[in-house]
């Protein structure tokens, strides 16, 4: 068992809401004045620190983390993914030794840096020289190891030119290319980075994930990557842990568990893309639509999925001879792909009195970007006078992409593609 | 199960664990905070490091006018600018240490809340950088003597217990840093108290012998004086290199005694808070 770098046995964090300190002594008084004499509710408990686990029982405690059990193997790289306030923050803070777990242990082999913050204890009054000793002395390093790395560190935060001005003068882009290049050259044996690929230009994001994943894969170091980018998880993680409410609620495969999480964990919605639907021809009555797989308005695609299935089912009184389309339109509804096949293809559908299905796969660009997207489906015939509308339903459901990450693709985006024929 | 973890991380740790080894690995954090602290203090300032001079000149022309001049405070009969400048350099280490030591949980939070190393290397290396100042102050307390010394007719009296002064450093070092390490502990909950002791330090100054010696105290209240463990490090520093004061090993040993409870209890504190501050501060 000595290819096990961390072991988390039963780790649990308790936080005591209703006792820890408001921060100043009369606060304290105050409080204690308001909820023992008073007996009135505590006037610092906000509203944002009670949840759930809040309400059942004791309300004074949350466990933050409860329970954690799940090893890491040497050389591994595990992406924890949860929603905001499953606990994965804690975690690593537990891990970085910044604050004490409540129950449980974790035992680890070898050297812990933890990243959750680029450039921690830059000082602005000094150079980049020396806030790069400064924060590599602060991650663990030795002033000798910094020495040898400080030409690539420079080089890799290019910021050459600045490197004797104060940081103080530094573009916020700066001191931030500058600190995670001091923590991209840390050499410890475990390395547990927070969500801090998220700043900085494209090219730089570029840079650090491509940094990161010289870390993980050539170099052999075990890593412990928080992230809400499922793209960015995907690329580097090998296993993917899913935290819900300070448990382990799932442990696998990246894919896996970025799909576990998908399904689970996103808030799902009970609207029915059919009740959408804004124009319909009186003689048409619809039973079900479904896009995407279910008959939701909010489904999600996955990164390497190559069709969107489309289908609906209804009746009819009269016959219709119709082109079907599907749109898809960007946040700010901005159209940015069609599918049409009487306009490309010249296909269109005969429907017969009574009732009908059709199903469609509609092939899907190998290179969508991460992001939500409107559809409108419509049913439609254009002639010569003008346009007959069997069906319209506009921005009916919601998508959303699990693309690749972004400085890797090139968008689907009118920037770069104008309007797509699909 | 192979047992050769090399961290184990528990809710508890040991009441006193120092962890002596994490300080040493960490040495280089230690001298960059100390150069930081140097760097960083008279930064976009003209006169620099000429500050650390003037600070103590000035206080002392003050001194001399009021508590000399005014009050007419005895210094048994050595020149009153030493007398001071003894007192005032040793005092300068000591609350300059003590407020470094008393702020080490909140003005870190934001470095302690990112990033693991032992905290303990913020403290101590505000200690030793504050020791370039008192260098200094010294550098000016040794030219002002020899100055006496030439230019009028003082008879230097200087003698061997002046041996102990690094001794003397030590211990206001220690003394600083336990008492600063307990009010940090607290205050990282209760800011309050960092307004208390913020000014209380300011009166302390005049609950030790440094503008005043030892002997102009009357008999009434001379015990609550000597109760005060800093007594006799200022009073037998000053009788090293004045020949006023007194030295006593009783004192010395009081005063190294009682820095030694406050250190240890201090670190048992100081470990418990540590764990969890970031969940309070």
């Amino acid at each position: 068992m000595s290819d096990i770098a961390i072991q988390f046995n039963h780790v649990g964090k308790l936080y005591r809401l209703g006792r820890v300190g408001t921060g100043t002594f009369s606060h304290d008084l105050n409080r204690w004045w308001q909820t023992k004499i008073l007996r009135r509710e505590d006037p610092y408990l906000k509203i944002g620190e009670t949840n759930d686990r809040a309400h059942k029982g004791n309300s004074d405690f949350v466990w933050a983390l409860r329970d954690v059990s799940f090893d890491v193997k040497q050389g591994e790289v595990v992406g924890i993914i949860g929603k905001n306030g499953a606990g994965k923050s804690t975690l690593l803070k537990i891990l970085s030794r910044i604050t004490s777990p409540t129950t449980g242990e974790i035992r680890a082999r070898g050297r812990i840096a933890s990243l959750l913050e680029v450039g921690t204890g830059f000082h602005g009054e000094m150079t980049g020289r020396e806030n790069i000793y400064m924060n590599g002395a602060i991650l663990g390093m030795t002033r000798a190891e910094v020495t040898r790395k400080l030409d690539e560190i420079i080089d890799f935060a290019g910021v050459e030119r600045y490197i004797d001005t104060p940081v103080k003068r530094y573009s916020s882009g700066m001191k931030i290319r500058l600190g995670f290049a001091v923590a991209a050259f840390l050499e410890p044996d475990i390395l547990v980075v927070d969500e801090v690929l998220s700043v900085g230009d494209a090219e730089f994001k570029r840079k650090s994930i491509g940094k990161m994943q010289d870390i993980s894969r050539d170099e052999g170091r075990t890593v412990l990557f928080v992230s809400h980018n499922m793209a960015a998880v995907r690329q580097l993680c090998q296993r993917g842990v899913v935290l819900k409410e300070g448990s382990v609620d799932f442990s696998g495969t990246t894919d896996d568990a970025i799909k576990y999480y998908l399904e689970n964990h996103l808030e799902k919605t009970n609207e029915l893309i059919k009740d959408n639907i804004d124009e319909l021809a009186p003689f048409i009555t619809v039973n079900k639509i479904e896009i995407n797989g279910t008959d939701k308005t909010e489904s999600t695609i996955a990164a390497n999925q190559e069709y969107l299935d489309l289908s609906i089912n209804g009746e009819t009184t009269e016959p219709f001879v119709a082109n079907i389309q599907l749109r898809f339109f960007n946040e700010n509804h901005v159209a940015m792909a069609t599918y049409s096949e009487g306009a490309y293809k010249g296909t269109m559908v005969a429907v017969n009195v009574g009732s009908f299905s059709i199903s469609r796969k509609i092939h899907l660009p190998k290179y969508l970007s991460t992001g939500d997207y409107l559809l409108e489906f419509e049913i439609n015939r254009r002639k010569q006078q003008g346009i007959t509308r069997f069906l319209w339903a506009k921005r009916c459901a919601k998508v959303h992409v699990e693309g690749s990450f972004e400085p890797f693709c090139r968008p689907l985006s009118a920037r770069w593609d104008g309007f797509l024929g699909l | 199960m192979a047992e050769d973890w090399s961290l184990i991380i528990r809710p508890k740790k040991r009441l006193l664990d120092l962890d002596l080894k994490g300080l040493w690995r960490y040495r280089d954090l230690w001298l960059m905070y100390i150069r930081r602290d140097i760097v960083t203090a008279y930064k976009q300032t003209v006169l620099g490091p000429l500050w650390f001079l003037i600070q103590p000149v000035f206080t002392i022309v003050m001194y001399m006018f009021v508590f000399g001049g005014l009050a007419g405070i005895s210094t048994e009969g050595a020149p009153q600018p030493l007398f001071y400048l003894s007192g005032i350099m040793l005092w300068n280490y000591f609350s300059e240490s003590f407020n470094a030591s008393s702020v080490v949980f909140t003005a870190n939070s934001n470095v302690f809340g990112k990033v693991y190393f032992p905290r303990l290397v913020v403290p101590l290396s505000r200690l030793t950088s504050n020791l370039v100042k008192l260098g200094i102050q010294l550098l000016l307390f040794i030219v002002v003597y020899i100055g006496y010394v030439v230019a009028t007719d003082y008879q230097p009296s200087l003698n061997a217990t002046l041996l102990l002064f690094p001794f003397y450093v030590l211990l206001l070092a220690f003394h600083a840093l336990s008492w600063g390490l307990l009010v940090s502990s607290v205050t990282a909950k209760y800011r309050d108290f960092t307004i208390l002791v913020s000014f209380g330090i300011q009166l302390f100054m005049y609950a030790t012998p440094i503008i005043y010696p030892l002997s102009a105290a009357g008999e009434k209240y001379r015990w609550a004086l000597e109760l005060n463990p800093l007594t006799p490090i200022f009073e037998a520093f000053k009788y090293g290199c004045l020949g006023c004061g007194s030295f006593s090993w009783s004192g010395l040993l009081y005063s190294t005694v009682f820095m030694c409870v406050t250190l240890f209890v201090s670190i048992i504190v100081f470990n418990r808070v540590e764990r969890t501050f970031m969940d309070t501060v």
